[in-house]
C-alpha cells in the first residue's frame, strides 16, 4: 500500500464528484429537505420528531454512500477503469481507502449541514454531544460505502445495483429499532435484528441522541460497527481480482 | 520512415504454449512466440482471433490455463512489472466525468511520474488543446487517444496497445505511427495490435493470429516473402486461406 497512490485516488474520486454539481446538490440538500419534511410531518407531536430525528441524521450517509459507492464500483468494472487499475503498481487497498477518504469527507460535509439545520434551526434535541452525531454519521458512510462495494460486485448493471438498496438496506431499517422498538419485535424479528449491522449503527446513534449514555453497549454497537465496515472491506477487495476470465 | 534497430537484446515478451480459456471457449491454444526488443511488433488479425486475449495476459490481467509468458525477464503479471508496461485497452479506460488532465495526472500519481511528463505525452498524442475538456464531451478518437496517453505515462518500457490507431483519421494515424517508431528508437518495446492490414508496413516485425494461432511472423518483407504477394493485405489473405485449406 503507498500513501501516494491512495491519496491520488481520494483525490480523483473527488475530482469526479466535483464535475458532478448535481450530485453533490442531491448528497448536501435531500437530507436538509427531508429533516424539514419530518420536522414538518411531526409539529404537533415532538417527542416523535425528537425520538426518530437523531438517528435519521446519522442514517442518511450510511444509505447516501451506499448508493454512491456500489454504483460506482460498478462503472469501474464496466467501463474497463478497474482493469487499467489492476495493471498499474497500485494496491487494492489503495483503491478502497482512497474511496473511503472521499467518501467520508463527502460525508462529513453531509452530516454537518444537517445537523447545523436539525440542531440549530429545527429545535432538535440531543442528549449526547451534536459532533457525536456528524462522527457517527461518518462512520456508517464508511459502512455504507464498504457494503457498497461489496454489493457492486454482484451486479451485471446499474439497475441491479440500484435494486440492492431496497433489498439490502430497506429490511434493515424497518428491523433496526427506528420504527419499532426491538423489544417488541417478534422473537424471530429479533433474531434476525440482531444479526443485521444497521441495528447496531441505529442503537449507537439512539444512544447518543435520545439517551446520551455512552455505555458498553455503546462500545459494542461501534464494535460492531467498526467490524463490519472492516469485514465488508475485506470481501470487497476479494472481489477486486487482478486476473479476470 | 522507420528506425530498423537490430535485433540484439533479449527478446522483451517470450510466450510459451500459452493456452487460454474464456467462457468455456478455447481462446489461444498452444501459442509460442516472442517480442524482440527496442522494435515496433505489430500484432495483425481479423477481429475475434485472440489479439486482446494474448495482450491481456501479457500484462497480467487474464486468467490463464497453461502455459508461460516472460516479460521483460519475469513471469508475466508480477508486481514489478506493473511499472515497467504500458497497457492501452481497446475501449478507452478513462474517467469520462474526468478532464483529459485530470485523468493523465492521476495515473502519473500512481506510477510516481514527474508532473511534466503530463504535458509531454499530451504532445505526443496531440491533444494538448484538449487537456481541460472533459473526456465525456469528446470524440471516439480523440477519447482513443486520451487512453494511449495514459499508457504512455511514465514512460514504460514495453508498451502493450490494443488498436491505439482504429478509428483515426489518416494523418493522425500516420503521426502515432511515427511517434511509436520514435520510442523504439529510444529502446522501448512496443507491442501493437490492428486488424488493418495496411498498417503492417509500420511495424518492424509482424505477428498474424487466426482463431488463437500463429499463422505467419517476419519482417513485412518476410511476410511478402512467404506469401509470393506484395501487397501486404493479399499477401495476410493467402496466409489465412493456407491455413484453413
Amino acid at each position: 500500500m503507498s500513501f501516494r497512490a491512495t491519496f491520488a485516488t481520494a483525490v480523483r474520486v473527488l475530482n469526479q464528484l466535483r464535475r458532478d454539481p448535481r450530485t453533490i446538490a442531491l448528497l448536501l440538500f435531500v437530507p436538509v429537505v427531508l429533516i424539514f419534511l419530518l420536522d414538518q410531518l411531526f409539529h404537533d407531536r415532538r417527542p416523535v420528531f425528537q425520538q426518530i430525528g437523531g438517528p435519521l441524521l446519522g442514517m442518511f450517509p450510511l444509505i447516501a454512500m451506499f448508493l454512491v459507492t456500489s454504483i460506482t464500483m460498478l462503472r469501474e468494472r464496466v467501463s474497463g477503469t478497474l482493469e487499467r487499475l489492476m495493471a498499474l503498481p497500485l494496491a487494492k487497498l489503495d483503491v478502497l481507502a482512497g474511496y473511503a477518504i472521499a467518501f467520508a469527507l463527502v460525508a462529513a460535509a453531509q452530516a454537518t449541514l444537517v445537523s447545523i439545520v436539525a440542531f440549530g434551526f429545527l429545535g432538535l434535541n440531543t442528549q449526547g454531544p451534536s459532533w457525536a452525531v456528524v462522527l457517527l454519521a461518518i462512520s456508517n458512510a464508511v459502512l455504507g460505502m464498504s457494503l457498497g462495494l461489496f454489493v457492486s460486485a454482484f451486479a451485471r448493471t446499474e439497475f441491479q445495483a440500484i435494486q440492492f438498496m431496497p433489498a439490502f438496506i430497506f429490511p434493515q431499517i424497518l428491523l433496526c429499532g427506528l420504527f419499532t422498538p426491538r423489544s417488541q419485535m417478534a422473537g424471530w424479528l429479533r433474531g434476525v435484528s440482531d444479526a443485521l449491522p444497521f441495528t447496531y449503527a441505529y442503537d449507537a446513534l439512539h444512544r447518543a441522541t435520545a439517551l446520551g449514555t455512552f455505555d458498553g453497549r455503546f462500545a459494542l454497537d461501534l464494535t460492531v460497527t467498526v467490524g463490519v465496515t472492516v469485514l465488508a472491506l475485506a470481501l470487497g477487495a476479494s472481489t477486486l481480482r487482478r486476473r479476470t476470465g | 520512415m522507420i528506425y530498423y534497430r537490430p535485433v540484439n537484446a533479449a527478446p522483451s515478451i517470450v510466450v510459451d504454449r500459452l493456452r487460454i480459456r474464456r467462457g468455456g471457449v478455447v481462446v489461444l491454444d498452444d501459442l509460442s512466440l516472442s517480442v524482440a526488443s527496442g522494435r515496433v511488433t505489430g500484432l495483425l488479425g481479423p477481429s475475434g482471433s485472440g489479439k486482446t486475449t494474448l495482450m491481456r495476459a501479457i500484462v497480467g490481467v487474464q486468467i490463464v490455463e497453461s502455459g508461460a509468458i516472460t516479460v521483460l525477464g519475469e513471469p508475466a503479471g508480477t508486481p514489478p512489472l506493473r511499472w515497467k508496461v504500458g497497457y492501452m485497452t481497446q475501449n478507452p479506460a478513462v474517467y469520462g466525468d474526468l478532464t483529459v488532465r485530470e485523468n493523465l495526472r492521476y495515473f502519473g500519481r500512481i506510477l510516481g511520474a514527474a508532473p511534466e511528463s503530463v504535458e509531454e505525452v499530451l504532445a505526443t498524442v496531440d491533444m494538448t488543446s484538449f487537456g481541460d475538456r472533459v473526456v465525456n464531451r469528446l470524440s471516439g478518437g480523440q477519447r482513443a487517444r486520451v487512453s494511449l496517453a495514459t499508457a504512455l505515462i511514465g514512460s514504460p518500457e514495453l508498451l502493450v496497445l490494443d488498436e491505439p490507431t482504429v478509428g483515426l483519421d489518416p494523418v493522425l494515424r500516420r503521426d502515432l505511427w511515427k511517434a511509436f517508431n520514435e520510442l523504439a528508437a529510444q529502446g522501448k518495446t512496443l507491442l501493437v495490435s490492428s486488424h488493418v492490414m495496411d498498417e503492417a508496413d509500420h511495424c518492424h516485425d509482424l505477428l498474424l493470429l487466426r482463431d488463437g494461432k500463429l499463422v505467419a511472423t517476419g519482417t513485412p518483407a518476410d511476410v511478402r516473402a512467404q506469401s509470393g504477394k506484395q501487397d501486404l493485405d493479399e499477401a495476410f489473405l493467402v496466409l489465412i486461406n493456407e491455413e484453413v485449406a
